[in-house]
């Protein structure tokens, strides 16, 4: 047991949770952002732009999350030589952050769709009929409820991107859980359960709140009807 | 065609049938029944690994490397011939808890000994010193790691050497892989100014068909990594083990496997630690 604790002292473990949980946040706001656009696309009257949304929807939900995040490294930084940030270590920051923003856009657009196959089909006749386009329609009657129907789905969404967030490792962001994990694992492979345990129980607690506050907001903000 | 196949499926019934009645006289390693593939006699499990060319490699069911070949001569000294050993791969997270649940006989899968393992495990050797050291393009003339400020560094994300380079070499560039290949392919694109680990899987690295030519070892070791033999704790192998590698050392079988293992990479082992004494068993 004492040999356990000694472990806090060598490694930092909160701080490498703390990386998952900023490479969550931000991936979770841009891909919210992507995945309204795309949502939007697909529920738009323009054929174009739905077969767009679709096919971006088809592609990248199907495309292991591994490789898009190994294509960050490879072949944006490795063979295209792209830089988001002068900063050497901020630039794999940033590209774990576009490629989980890319992958988890999709499942968000889904979601989103989800939501709006809860907002009854009259609330949209009614928009027109009182003289709203698609696009203000959408921002003001159908997308409000939509959210509010898909909050659980989205809630989903967000607990796989937490976990997800590990992943980043394929990209060279060697500061976050996964990966300290790895080194501990290979300094102190005589404690390998233990600390096997201790990355397993912290992610359980970060995503056992999001789980309940999902379910609780669910319920609580859902379109009476 | 039909009759050959019948032919065919009858002297394996035959075949089978005769090796099951000859199987059962003689051990009881064959309870199972059917099987008979091996002629009696028992089998050692050897962990190493699968995916570090120049040292345990899959090459599609047969294995290659110095690993591999140390692990060859070591078990046929202990009695077990080349088709009594059932190979596993041993990856480093995996090492400790083969071996204490007994899912293999020995490790030799580029294990340094190191006094928090010998807590769980136990060490026969060392057959080999390693250090860190450098992999760069062949044309660099980056001949250490002082040369490396602000350069960019490649190495395997949670690896002991990526740690002593963010320990003991700040100013450099670390970028973290999965994997060494991963590294040597963006290194390959001219990103990455050089790879480190220890100098033997470098060496196995750059002695790949694909690499060959590319790139070369530094040279200049700036730590010691001795390969030890993963036991079990209790195991009674180890003096067994120790013989045996000091006999392949002296009658030179270990310095071909080396030089077998790493042609074409223009590396020679560090001479002042190698070949190392076994250490005496615990």
């Amino acid at each position: 047991m004492d040999n356990f604790l000694t472990l806090f002292e060598t490694y930092n473990v909160p701080a490498a949770f703390w990386v998952n949980i900023q490479l969550t946040f931000w991936a979770a706001v841009w891909s919210l952002v992507l995945g309204t656009l795309l949502a939007l696309m697909r529920i738009s009257p323009i054929p174009s732009l739905q077969w767009l949304g679709a096919a971006y929807v088809n592609i990248f939900r199907n495309t292991p999350l591994t490789i898009i995040i190994a294509f960050g490294v490879l072949g944006l930084f490795g063979q295209l030589q792209v830089s988001l940030t002068d900063d050497f270590n901020l630039n794999f920051f940033r590209l774990a952050i576009l490629g989980l923003t890319i992958y988890h856009a999709a499942f968000v657009c889904e979601a989103i769709r989800s939501g709006v196959n809860t907002v009854p089909l009259g609330q949209a006749e009614a928009a027109r009929a009182i003289g709203l386009s698609f696009l203000p329609a959408a921002r003001l009657i159908i997308l409000p409820q939509a959210f509010r129907g898909a909050i659980a789905p989205l809630g989903n969404v967000l607990i796989a991107l937490i976990k997800n967030s590990t992943v980043a490792a394929a990209g060279s962001v060697a500061a976050e859980a996964s990966s300290l994990m790895k080194t501990m694992i290979e300094f102190r492979g005589d404690l390998v359960i233990p600390i096997f345990f201790t990355f397993a129980i912290g992610f359980v607690i970060l995503v056992i709140p999001v789980g309940l506050l999902t379910t609780w907001a669910s319920r609580r903000l859902a379109v009476a009807r | 065609m039909r009759k050959t196949r019948y032919a065919a499926a009858m002297a394996a019934a035959a075949a089978l049938t005769l090796t099951a009645c000859g199987g059962g006289g003689g051990n009881e390693g064959g309870g199972g029944g059917g099987g008979g593939e091996d002629g009696g006699g028992e089998t050692i499990t050897i962990g190493i690994k699968f995916d570090q060319p120049g040292l345990g490699f899959d090459e599609g069911g047969s294995y290659s490397g110095f690993d591999v070949d140390v692990a060859k001569y070591v078990a046929n000294e202990l009695g077990f011939s080349e088709d009594q050993i059932e190979w596993k791969e041993a990856p480093s997270a995996n090492r400790e808890n083969l071996l204490s649940n007994n899912d293999v006989d020995m490790i030799f899968a580029t294990y340094s000994i190191t006094d928090e393992r010998k807590q769980t495990v136990s060490f026969a050797g060392p057959y080999f010193v390693a250090g860190q050291d450098l992999l760069v393009p062949k044309d660099s003339d980056i001949a250490g790691p002082e040369d490396l400020e602000g350069k960019n560094l490649c190495s395997v994300t949670g690896s002991t050497s990526a740690q002593k380079i963010k320990d003991q070499y700040p100013g450099v560039n670390l970028v973290e892989q999965p994997g060494y290949a991963e590294c040597v392919s963006v290194m390959g694109g001219g990103q990455i100014d050089a790879v480190t680990t220890d100098d033997i899987i470098l060496a196995g690295l750059a002695a790949q068909e694909t690499n060959a030519g590319q790139f070369k070892v530094v040279g200049n070791p700036f730590s010691e990594e001795r390969y030890g033999v993963g036991l079990p704790k209790d195991s009674d192998r180890c003096e067994d083990i120790n013989a045996a590698i000091t006999k392949m050392i002296e009658d030179g079988a270990w310095e071909e496997a080396i030089t077998k293992n790493t042609e074409g990479a223009d590396y020679s082992f560090n001479e002042e630690l190698n070949p190392p004494e076994p250490e005496p068993c615990a």
